[in-house]
């Protein structure tokens, strides 16, 4: 990273002086789908710097806590709360959320066709600088920006031309995804299923870009079925997740032992 | 841009406003005697008035259409008014005499009149009501050759171009609307482009519906000559007003060999209130003629406003090689209903159509593709290629498409492409992730499925276009 690049993180960071110790607090948090419970009290703490890994087999509630914490409004939230730097989360609007810095990258992310992915990157960036009471930067401006950021995830220029996600290989998808967040620098970052459908170049790559953007003062959950992603962005906390609940959290060798053991022996424990 | 937008979609109809100009208006209703009246008041030589004479009494034994697919209530054509002027510019000799008031109504439209502020090149025709106020840059177009003028003048200026042209391509017989055009039509624009000039602005008329009760009626008729061409844009606005009023226009292009005219519109007449009240009836003629080989006609729209909108802008492919473009967007939002496509006529040999529609329905609004390709028996190795998309934003609107394929020469490839899409949850959802509110995402998502009708606009305009999408669809998405 060259020093230009550190100074547009500044001017993107949220500057509030007041760095509470703990930036999210999930306590007893219960959310559904059409009436159907799936998260059954979650509590999960985040502290700025920290990468926290959710995993857990299919079906235990991994997605949808990635979508709730966003603000996914096909999910009801039946009990509970998200206190995100001081700030009951789960009352917001999925784009106030954004502006106030949390970012999900989607599993599925979602075709624009007709919008290129240079505008829609503007004008998420602007939208957010915005909503922070800064100025808003023009075409011209971005476009520095944006070439410095595509460098991170090796993507070509000719990916900004081109409709958002419409027609783009899994890979680049992803790919895309992780430009998106190097642009729009997260406060705490949610990667949902990010190594799903990415071969290992395209995994490597995806991590390194997520690694780069890494910052003492940022956190990061990803979500995750395998523990071959965690060789490449390390945790420094692994939950794991079963039937709507967290049934063990441990340190990074966690998710080794699951790698090992599968998830049946914790199933069984829970 | 993104604040353009944004700052737009939370607005109003910002043209609904009323100017308060004395004006000359005849009584309501309809008969012979008010269009001897209008042709007198034009001051009109006689083969005119006889040709609004028979237009009339074609008029009388014709029946409204009631095929389109949109339901009003019968239009009572003896309660409406059909001629309406303001009373100060009538001998207008120069743009210094438009009435201030007038000019003041202009500039609140965003038009200048003023030719000197008049920035972007492009000059402008301003229809008030039923009467062109001004055209600018009037002495650069002449050094060209090039003619641009209120239909008026040019029927005193020009007669024989007039003569010639007028009914040549929409005859007064063609239609119920275009025969009641043809009777009591007021004003509009001519333009006129000698052999062998490439016009050197963009050409605009500005129509704007003051007076109530009034129903507009204006004529715009183009010619561009042999190896000639031509871009031109038509714009429209009128007060908000309770009731609803007629728009019955006729539009002629003429292209003879090697010539080109483009014809954009951006249409955002008064589309009415949130329960439908009030709003434009725009029911009209559009159609050109390439007449000559190698010639080309081109229309472009962005329907947003009326409350109802029935036109069909057509090209006839009458000369060897000529070429037909329809490039059209159409926006219904509350209860707005358009029916609305274009009709491709393949009458000589290598001709070539393209038709590309985009339709998008929000609130309770009702969209309808109507368009029909004819290939004729002679029309050897004739192409068309038709799109036809629609777009759905919630779920108490409809959008419908009628395509009509007549094919009589074996030589002939049609192709037709359609698509129906709705704008997903998941793609709002999206955008709100990265910061975006929704009503600007329902924007960014429009403005990108119209994107390739966009592209055919003049740079200007184009930007225009897509902010009137902003304020069309606001708080179409809860």
């Amino acid at each position: 990273m060259d020093s230009r690049f550190r100074g547009n993180d500044e001017t993107l960071r949220n500057t509030s002086p007041i760095q509470t110790q703990v930036m999210l607090d999930i306590t007893a948090l219960r959310a559904g789908i059409a009436e159907r419970e799936i998260l059954k009290g979650i509590d999960l703490n985040i502290k700025p710097g920290e990468v926290h890994a959710v995993m857990g087999p299919n079906g235990s509630g991994k997605s949808t806590l990635a979508q709730v914490l966003a603000g996914n409004p096909a999910y009801e939230v039946l009990g509970g709360s998200a206190i995100y730097n001081g700030e009951e989360l789960l009352e917001l609007e999925p784009e106030v959320r954004a502006q106030k810095g949390i970012f999900l990258a989607f599993q599925y992310p979602v075709e624009i066709p007709g919008v290129t992915n240079a505008y829609f990157l503007r004008s998420a960036y602007n939208e957010i600088r915005k909503a922070r009471g800064e100025d808003e930067v023009d075409p011209l401006e971005f476009l520095d920006l944006i070439e410095e950021r595509m460098k991170l995830v090796e993507m070509d220029a000719s990916m900004l031309n081109r409709s958002v996600n419409a027609g783009f290989s899994g890979g680049e998808k992803k790919r895309n995804e992780i430009l998106q967040m190097a642009v729009l620098q997260p406060r705490l970052a949610i990667l949902d299923e990010t190594d799903s459908g990415l071969d290992i170049d395209a995994l490597r790559i995806v991590a390194g870009g997520v690694n780069a953007l890494r910052r003492p003062d940022n956190a990061t959950i990803v979500v995750t079925h395998y523990q071959r992603l965690l060789n490449y962005i390390v945790p420094d906390f692994v939950h794991v997740l079963a039937n709507g609940r967290i049934v063990r959290s441990g340190g990074k060798e966690l998710a080794l032992e699951l790698e090992e053991r599968g998830y049946d022996w914790l199933l069984d424990a829970a | 841009m993104s604040t353009a937008i944004e700052s737009l979609v939370n607005r109003e109809y910002q043209y609904g406003f009323v100017s308060d100009i004395e004006s000359d208006t005849v009584a309501p209703g309809l008969s012979e005697d008010v269009v001897r009246l209008i042709s007198a008041k034009k001051r009109e030589p006689e083969w005119l008035l006889d040709w609004r004479l028979k237009a009339y009494r074609r008029w009388l034994t014709m029946k409204e259409p009631h095929w389109p697919n949109v339901k009003y209530p019968p239009i009572d054509y003896q309660a409406a008014r059909y001629y309406s002027a303001p009373t100060s510019v009538k001998p207008l000799q120069s743009l210094d005499e438009v009435d201030p008031e007038l000019v003041r109504t202009y500039e609140k439209l965003g038009i200048s009149l003023n030719e000197q502020k008049f920035l972007s090149g492009v000059a402008v025709d301003a229809i008030f009501d039923s009467v062109s106020v001004g055209t600018t840059m009037k002495e650069e177009l002449a050094a060209h050759g090039v003619i641009f003028c209120s239909f008026g003048e040019a029927v005193q200026e020009h007669p024989e171009l007039v003569r010639k042209y007028l009914g040549s391509v929409v005859p007064y017989s063609d239609n119920f609307f275009a025969a009641l055009n043809s009777a009591v039509f007021s004003d509009g624009s001519f333009c006129y482009v000698p052999k062998g000039v490439k016009c050197p602005m963009e050409l605009s008329t500005y129509f704007r519906i003051n007076a109530a009760d009034t129903g507009q009626f204006e004529r715009t008729l183009i010619i561009a000559d042999e190896a000639a061409s031509v871009s031109y844009l038509e714009g429209c606005t009128a007060p908000k007003r309770s009731t609803n009023q007629l728009h019955a226009a006729v539009v002629e292009l003429v292209a003879l060999d090697n010539a080109t005219v483009k014809y954009s519109t951006v249409q955002n007449w008064y589309a009415g209130d949130e329960e439908g009240k009030g709003g434009i009836y725009n029911f009209v003629t559009k159609r050109g003629k390439a007449a000559g080989v190698n010639s080309k006609i081109s229309w472009t729209q962005v329907e947003t406003g009326s409350a109802i909108t029935w036109k069909y802008p057509s090209v006839l492919l009458v000369g060897d090689n000529s070429v037909g473009e329809f490039y059209s967007v159409a926006v219904v939002n509350n209860h707005q209903q358009a029916d609305t496509g274009t009709k491709m006529i393949h009458i000589g040999k290598n001709t070539k159509s393209t038709i590309v529609s985009k339709g998008i329905s929000a609130g309770h609004g009702n969209n309808s593709y109507r368009g029909r390709v004819q290939v004729m028996p002679r029309a050897d190795n004739a192409r068309n290629y038709t799109q036809c998309d629609s777009m759905l934003i919630g779920n108490r609107c409809g959008a419908h498409t009628f395509p009509y394929i007549e094919v009589a020469n074996r030589t002939a490839t049609v192709e037709h492409e359609a698509s129906t899409s709705k704008i997903g949850e998941d793609q709002i959802f999206y955008c709100k992730q990265r910061g975006i509110s929704a009503e600007q995402a329902v924007s960014m998502i429009v403005s990108g499925f119209c994107r390739e009708v966009f592209q055919e606009l003049p740079m200007e305009f184009a930007l225009e276009a897509q902010q009137l999408l902003g304020i069309t669809l606001e708080g179409s998405v809860g």
